[in-house]
């Protein structure tokens, strides 16, 4: 167990190095002067040559990508165009509504998600799975924007029941913050639905028909123990294998609906850096939203372990 | 001679014709998709004959109208016809879903291919697929536009390169599974040379759900397109595309939401239909991947 640990570890690290890699080379292959995409638009020659110099263009590419590298690991992302500040700190304020976000729409398409797909693959075939699947495929088309204007113009502008835009930290009490974050959170909802309940249906009507369900309903269990004891448990590696997956579809559709409700997260804070190209800061909201995904779908691995008893790594 | 060759044709085998008639045909709802699909494709192609208006002629003094007799969907914060721009926009989204699909597809093909036959290859490819797939797509999509600057080619770019490591796993699963078949291993104690082995045994294997896997990354790259050119990091806002509309539309939201809503119902739509068309391949070409529920 300890081994197996350890070794999925080791496995993650050229994974990060690979993103890395890429991140770096994507600098370093633009057309231009890296140094000036870095400094912007507005820089002096000096600024250029002090930026030169901290990066130390003129060494050879290597060292330049593991000294990089090195910064990184010291927690140094380097300067924000826009604002000058570090970057660190840039992201360190934009943390909180992203966070929330992420949870809460987690939290809320598990619960709605998993029920959904083991009712679709219990009742297949009938009106409930047809809707079930028909929701999912809606989930991968209608873009999250869209489905975002659409919870506004109902919920807030004819209804009234929802403020349009906003973020309230949850500090400043739970009422107001569900309150604010109940929109976006439905919005990326159904997006993250589609998938869950779709993966959740498709791995329950697997092992619906195994034996040993046959056997737990032959010998007379009530069906929602068989459902909920039998089957559902055995369905949870792909469960939790595809909320890991998730995971970077979830980043995607945060930065987008943290755009549409104007929560001031890390996905303005992108979106504010395309449009004045601060790289450095896109640069590590990539590098971060990676090794989250990295270091989430290591804990899942670590999971399974403790999930399914028949999975032994030594 | 040439009706001869015609006649011993293999039985069960239908001509690609018949194939496709008997897919669009197998669900109401799958013929529905396909009429839409053809609609948009052909609306995107005759934009220049079936649109009432320039989609980029300003009239100031007929902003943010609603929709009346001259302009069906009303017009946008500078007077230009919505319902035009709609239909001008499908072919910045038809070509961008197509040409993403084409080269995320061949390129992944080759990719898995060396991946699943060649052992060194595939240690290095697939720590690399993996790096990759651990960048949302989204943010790598966004970095690459904003240091290139915005144009069709970086938004094409963009929006494939992260489309390109699902490709790989999946054709090289499936070279890995073709590779254990006896007609290979027969081909490789015979001395074929590897070149031909995946041409001729390896490639045909991987056609069938590669075609379904290239609608779903159509579809995909659409939204990506439309996901984009919202937030501001995608073409030109001078051309009309799907997704330029909705950007322009968010602060007169208030005032009129169908600037919003209307493109973002036809984007819907079409990578709705798109996606229903994929599944409906899928389920004729491969009834075992249906089952599996392939992961898109």
């Amino acid at each position: 167990m300890f081994g197996y640990i350890v070794q999925r570890i080791l496995a993650a690290i050229p994974v990060m190095g690979f993103v890395a890699l890429f991140v770096f080379l994507l600098l370093r292959l633009t057309p231009g002067d890296p140094a000036a995409i870095l400094a912007g638009d507005t820089a002096t020659p000096e600024q250029l040559e002090a930026i030169r110099e901290s990066l130390g263009l003129n060494d050879p590419i290597f060292t330049q990508f593991f000294r990089w590298v090195g910064q990184l690991l010291q927690g140094d992302f380097g300067t924000s165009i826009l604002s000058g500040k570090p970057v660190i700190e840039l992201i360190g304020d934009r943390m909180e509504p992203t966070i929330s976000l992420a949870l809460t729409t987690i939290i809320l398409s598990v619960t709605i998600a998993v029920p959904l797909g083991v009712v679709a693959a219990w009742k297949q075939g009938t009106l409930i799975d047809r809707f079930v699947m028909l929701l999912s495929v809606l989930g991968f088309s209608v873009p999250v924007f869209v489905i975002g204007y659409l919870m506004i113009s109902l919920f807030s502008m004819e209804l009234k029941w929802f403020p349009v835009q906003g973020f309230r930290p949850i500090g400043e009490g739970l009422g107001d913050f569900l309150h604010r974050i109940a929109l976006p959170t439905f919005t990326l909802t159904l997006l993250y639905i589609a998938l869950i309940a779709r993966i959740t249906r498709t791995s329950m009507l697997e092992i619906l028909g195994d034996d040993y369900v046959r056997t737990a309903r032959a010998k007379g269990l009530p069906e929602s123990r068989v459902l909920m004891r039998h089957a559902l448990r055995n369905c949870s590696v792909p469960i939790i294998t595809v909320i890991g997956i998730g995971f970077a579809l979830i980043i995607s559709g945060v930065v987008v609906t943290e755009s549409v409700f104007n929560l001031p997260g890390l996905g303005r804070l992108t979106v504010d850096a395309v449009l004045s190209r601060d790289y450095p800061v896109i640069q590590a909201v990539i590098l971060l939203a990676s090794l989250i995904y990295v270091v989430i779908n290591l804990l899942i691995d670590i999971a399974y372990v403790l999930l399914d008893p028949r999975i032994r790594y030594t | 001679m040439t009706d001869q060759t015609a006649a011993i044709r293999p039985p069960g085998r239908v001509s690609p014709l018949a194939r496709t008639r008997e897919i669009v045909l197998s669900s109401p709802l799958v013929t529905i998709a396909a009429v839409i699909l053809v609609l948009v494709v052909l609306s995107a192609l005759l934009a220049a004959w079936i649109a009432p208006h320039d989609p980029v002629r300003l009239t100031p003094s007929q902003r943010l109208k609603p929709p009346s007799e001259t302009y069906w969907l009303g017009t946008d914060a500078f007077g230009r016809d919505l319902f035009s721009r709609i239909i001008y926009g499908g072919q910045i989204s038809l070509v961008v879903g197509v040409a993403a699909a084409i080269v995320a597809v061949i390129s992944g093909l080759m990719l898995g291919l060396l991946a699943g036959y060649i052992r060194w290859i595939d240690a290095v490819l697939m720590r690399m697929v993996d790096g990759l797939m651990a960048i949302p797509s989204i943010l790598l999509a966004i970095a690459i536009v904003s240091l290139w600057g915005a144009s069709l080619w970086t938004v094409l770019v963009a929006i494939t390169i992260p489309e390109v490591p699902r490709v790989v796993r999946l054709v090289r699963s499936l070279v890995l599974a073709a590779r254990e078949e006896p007609y290979v291993e027969a081909a490789i104690a015979a001395g074929t040379p590897p070149f031909l082995i995946m041409r001729r045994h390896l490639v045909p294997n991987t056609v069938a759900p590669l075609i379904i896997q290239g609608t779903y990354i159509c579809a995909s790259a659409i939204l990506t397109e439309a996901i984009l050119s919202f937030l501001g990091a995608g073409i030109n806002p001078e051309t009309p595309s799907w997704g330029n509309i909705m950007a322009e539309g968010r602060i007169y939201f208030q005032i009129n939401p169908g600037i919003v809503l209307w493109p973002g119902l036809v984007v819907s739509v079409a990578i709705l239909s798109i996606n229903l068309l994929g599944d409906a391949v899928r389920d004729a070409l491969d009834p075992r991947m249906a089952k599996r529920g392939i992961e898109r």
